[in-house]
C-alpha cells in the first residue's frame, strides 16, 4: 500500500486573518473577502495558573487549534494519540537564550530551559488535556506539515485509532527573523479517523508525488502558504471548505510533494 | 506487532567511534566521561564528548550543512559500515522507498549560540556566514541524512527531548507497517552545546562528579554526545539466529509537568506494559532492562518505582549513562545499540560510578558486567514535557512464539 487513508472529523484553524475554523471556512469558500489581520492568541485557559503563566505563543497556538478540533470531532483529548509538527520551537524563548550564552551571564532560567525544548507545546497540551498517550512531536523545516500528516495518518492507519495532527508556527525575532522570515503564527489541527464516523468533514488518501504543489489563487493567502510552513495545509483546508472532491498536491520535501485525494461526499469506503 | 529487523546498527559516543571501540570500552568497564573544557563553558561537571568530530570534514557540496550535529552525525554514519549499507538498500528499494527518522533536541544550535557572539554591533544583526536551515533548524540533522544518501523518501526529525532517538522506532515502524517505506534509517545525534549545559545546570540537574545513576549519593547528571544509527527492514524468511529484531514499543505522556517526571513513575510504566504488549512478552521473559537513569533523584526514584511495580526485583537491569554520560535526543539510538550488544554478545553492561545502591530503590541494579546469553531486553527513554518510550528488542532465534 503506498497511500494513507483517513476521515477528516474535526479542525481548528488560528492564522493571521482566521480566527476559528468557522470564520475562515467562510473565506476559504469565497463567501467573505480574506481581511489580513495578526493572528490572534487566546490565553490558555485550559492550564493550571502557573503554567499558564508560563505559556508561550506556539503554546498558545498548540492548544486553541488543538481544543477546536477536538471540540468540533466531539472527541475527549484525554483520550487521543497526537502528532506535533512545527517547524521551530518557541522564537522568544530561543532568541533570549542564546543573547544571554553570548553575554557575561549565563545564568537562564529554568522556566527558559524547559521552554525551550522542541516539545514544550506537546507537554503543556498533556498537562492541559490529561492526555497519558503516545505523541510524536516532529520537525522538517518547511516539510513539517508534510511530515505531521503522514505520520498522523499512518498512526491512524497502523494503529487503527483516531489521532490528533497539530502543526503550529510561530516567529523569531530579530536578528533570528531574517534569517528564518516566518511574519505571525499560524495553525492547523486535525483530527484524523480510520473509519467513517457522523463527524467527518472528508476522507483523504495521500501519496508521494512528484507533481508540483497547487498554489492559491489568491495573492495573500499564496504569500502565506509560501512563507509560514503549516500554512501548507491551506490548499486542502480550501478543498475541504468549498466541499470539492478532487486531487490536490501540496508541497512537502525539496524533491517529494504529496498528492491528496480529497472525497467531500465519502461515497465508496 | 511485526517485528523488524536490526539489518545494520551503529553508534559512535565517548565510549569510542563505531561497534568495536563501543564494545571493547563496555567489556573493560571504562567510562568516557571526563571533567568538562568544552568551548567556552565554566561549568564544574564532567561530559561525555566525542574528541574527533571536529576533525570531520562534509563533503564540498554539503558545506552548508556544516556545524558539530551534523559532523558527529557523518562521523557516526561512516562507522561499521553503515553508509554502504544504506547505500545499497537504496539501491535495492529505491530512493522514495527509504525513511529517514532521526531524533535529536538541539540539533545545531550551537552554530547560533556561536553566531550570537558574533553580532553586529551596530545592527545587531548575525554574521552572514549563518545559515538557519541547515545547522540551526531541528531538521538539519535528517535533511542532512537524506541528502547524504539522495533519497527522496518521507523524512523527518522527531524532538521529544530525551526520548527523541526511542520515539524514532516509534515512527519508523508505523511507516513500514502503513506500507510507505520498506526501509527506514532511524537514529539519534545530539552534540554538545551551551544550551543543555547551561540550560540543566539552571535547573541544580548537573553533578560536579561523573554521574552516579541509582546511587544513594547521586546528585545530577553527566551530559554526554553521541550518534547512533539502526537501519529497520522487514523480517527475512530465513534470518541470522544472531539478529537483532525490534519487537515492540510502548509510548505514553505523564501529563504530569514540564521538568519533573510523574513521581509515581505512571508514564513510565505505561510505556513498559505497551512495548512488552506490542511485543507479546510477559514480564519474565524479559532479561535485561538498560535504564534510562539519568542520576537524577526524581528520575530514578520514579522509573525504580515504575519497574519494580511491573517487573519485581530481579530482573538484571542497569543504567549505562556512567558510561556515555546522558546523550539526551541521541540517548534512545545509543542505548538501542547498547540492547543489540547486549543481545548478540550475552553481555549485561554494569553501571559505572555508582558506588552504594539507594536502598530505597530495589531493583536489581547490575554493578558488574554479567556475561550471560540474552534473548530479550528493553530500553527505557523518558524526557522533559513528561514523555516517555520503551523499546523491547531480541535476538531472532530467543523467539519462542
Amino acid at each position: 500500500m503506498r497511500t494513507l487513508t483517513a476521515y477528516i472529523e474535526g479542525i481548528g484553524l488560528l492564522g493571521p486573518g482566521f480566527k476559528d475554523w468557522p470564520n475562515s471556512l467562510v473565506i476559504l469558500k469565497g463567501h467573505q473577502p480574506y481581511q489580513a489581520c495578526p493572528t490572534l492568541l487566546p490565553p490558555a485557559l485550559s492550564l493550571p495558573a502557573a503554567e499558564r503563566r508560563r505559556s508561550s505563543n506556539i503554546v498558545k497556538l498548540t492548544l486553541a487549534t488543538g481544543l477546536e478540533a477536538v471540540a468540533a470531532a466531539r472527541l475527549n483529548a484525554a483520550d487521543l494519540p497526537s502528532v506535533f509538527s512545527a517547524s521551530g520551537g518557541d522564537g522568544d524563548n530561543c532568541h533570549e537564550i542564546c543573547q544571554m550564552l553570548a553575554s557575561d551571564d549565563r545564568q537562564i532560567s529554568p522556566t527558559r530551559f524547559h521552554n525551550s525544548v522542541h516539545n514544550a507545546a506537546a507537554g503543556y497540551w498533556s498537562i492541559a488535556t490529561g492526555a497519558m498517550t503516545a505523541s510524536s512531536v516532529l520537525c522538517a523545516h518547511d516539510a513539517s506539515f508534510g511530515a505531521g500528516l503522514l505520520e498522523a495518518l499512518a498512526q491512524a492507519s497502523v494503529d487503527h485509532c483516531q489521532t490528533l495532527l497539530l502543526a503550529c508556527d510561530t516567529r523569531y525575532p530579530e536578528p533570528l527573523h531574517k534569517a528564518r522570515p516566518i511574519q505571525d503564527a499560524f495553525g492547523v489541527a486535525l483530527v484524523l479517523a480510520p473509519t467513517r464516523s457522523l463527524q467527518a468533514l472528508a476522507k483523504i488518501s495521500v501519496s508521494l508525488t512528484d507533481a508540483p504543489a497547487e498554489h492559491l489563487e489568491h495573492p495573500e493567502l499564496e504569500t502565506m502558504r509560501l512563507a509560514i510552513p503549516a500554512a501548507r495545509s491551506l490548499p486542502l483546508l480550501q478543498c475541504i471548505a468549498q466541499r470539492q472532491t478532487t486531487r490536490v498536491v501540496l508541497d512537502y520535501l525539496d524533491n517529494a510533494r504529496l498528492a491528496v485525494d480529497v472525497d467531500v461526499e465519502m461515497s465508496a469506503c | 506487532m511485526n517485528s523488524l529487523w536490526l539489518s545494520h546498527f551503529t553508534a559512535t559516543s565517548s565510549l569510542g567511534c563505531g561497534l568495536s571501540q563501543t564494545l571493547a570500552t563496555i567489556r573493560k568497564q571504562r567510562s568516557g566521561l571526563l571533567p568538562c573544557q568544552f568551548d567556552t563553558v565554566t561549568l564544574d561537571t564532567f561530559i561525555g564528548e566525542v574528541p574527533q568530530v571536529d576533525a570531520v570534514e562534509l563533503p564540498a557540496q554539503m558545506t552548508a550543512f556544516n556545524c558539530r550535529n551534523n559532523r558527529l552525525a557523518l562521523l557516526g554514519l561512516s562507522q561499521d559500515g553503515f553508509a554502504e549499507a544504506v547505500t545499497s538498500a537504496t539501491q535495492k528499494y529505491g530512493a522514495q522507498r527509504v525513511g529517514v527518522f532521526i531524533g535529536t533536541s538541539t540539533a545545531g544550535i550551537l552554530q547560533t549560540e556561536m553566531a550570537y557572539r558574533r553580532r553586529d554591533p551596530q545592527s545587531g544583526a548575525l554574521p552572514t556566514d549563518f545559515i538557519y536551515r541547515t545547522t540551526h533548524n531541528t531538521f538539519s540533522v535528517a535533511d542532512f541524512t537524506r541528502h547524504y544518501f539522495g533519497l527522496s523518501g518521507p523524512a523527518v526529525a522527531v524532538s521529544s527531548a530525551c526520548s527523541s532517538s526511542a520515539k524514532v522506532f516509534a515512527s519508523a515502524r508505523r511507516m513500514i507497517a502503513a506500507g510507505l517505506i520498506d526501509v527506514a534509517v532511524v537514529g539519534g545525534v545530539d552534540s554538545l552545546c551551551l544550551t543543555t549545559l547551561y540550560g540543566f545546570n539552571s535547573l541544580g540537574l548537573i553533578s560536579a562528579q561523573a554521574c552516579r545513576p541509582f546511587d544513594a549519593a547521586r546528585d545530577g547528571i553527566s551530559i554526554g554526545e553521541a550518534a547512533a544509527f539502526a537501519l529497520l527492514e522487514r523480517v527475512p524468511a530465513h534470518g541470522d539466529d544472531d539478529a537483532v529484531l525490534l519487537l515492540g514499543v510502548g509510548e505514553s505522556s505523564d501529563a504530569h509537568h514540564m521538568s519533573s517526571p510523574h513521581p509515581d513513575g505512571l508514564g513510565a510504566r505505561m510505556a513498559m506494559q505497551d512495548a512488552l504488549k506490542m511485543a507479546g512478552l510477559r514480564a519474565g521473559d524479559i532479561d535485561y532492562i538498560n535504564l534510562h537513569g539519568t542520576a537524577t533523584q526524581t528520575n530514578d526514584a520514579a522509573e525504580s518505582k515504575a519497574v519494580v511495580g511491573l517487573f519485581g526485583s530481579d530482573t538484571p537491569c542497569s543504567s549505562t549513562k556512567g558510561a556515555t554520560g546522558h546523550t539526551l535526543g541521541a540517548a534512545g539510538s545509543m542505548e538501542a545499540v547498547i540492547c543489540a550488544l547486549a543481545l548478540q554478545h550475552g553481555l549485561m553492561p554494569g553501571g559505572l560510578n555508582t558506588r552504594q545502591l539507594d536502598p530505597l530503590l530495589p531493583i536489581n541494579y547490575l554493578l558488574d558486567n554479567r556475561e550471560k546469553p540474552v534473548a530479550h531486553v528493553l530500553s527505557n527513554s523518558f524526557g522533559f514535557g513528561g514523555t516517555n518510550c520503551s523499546l523491547v528488542l531480541g535476538r531472532h532465534n530467543g523467539r519462542s512464539h
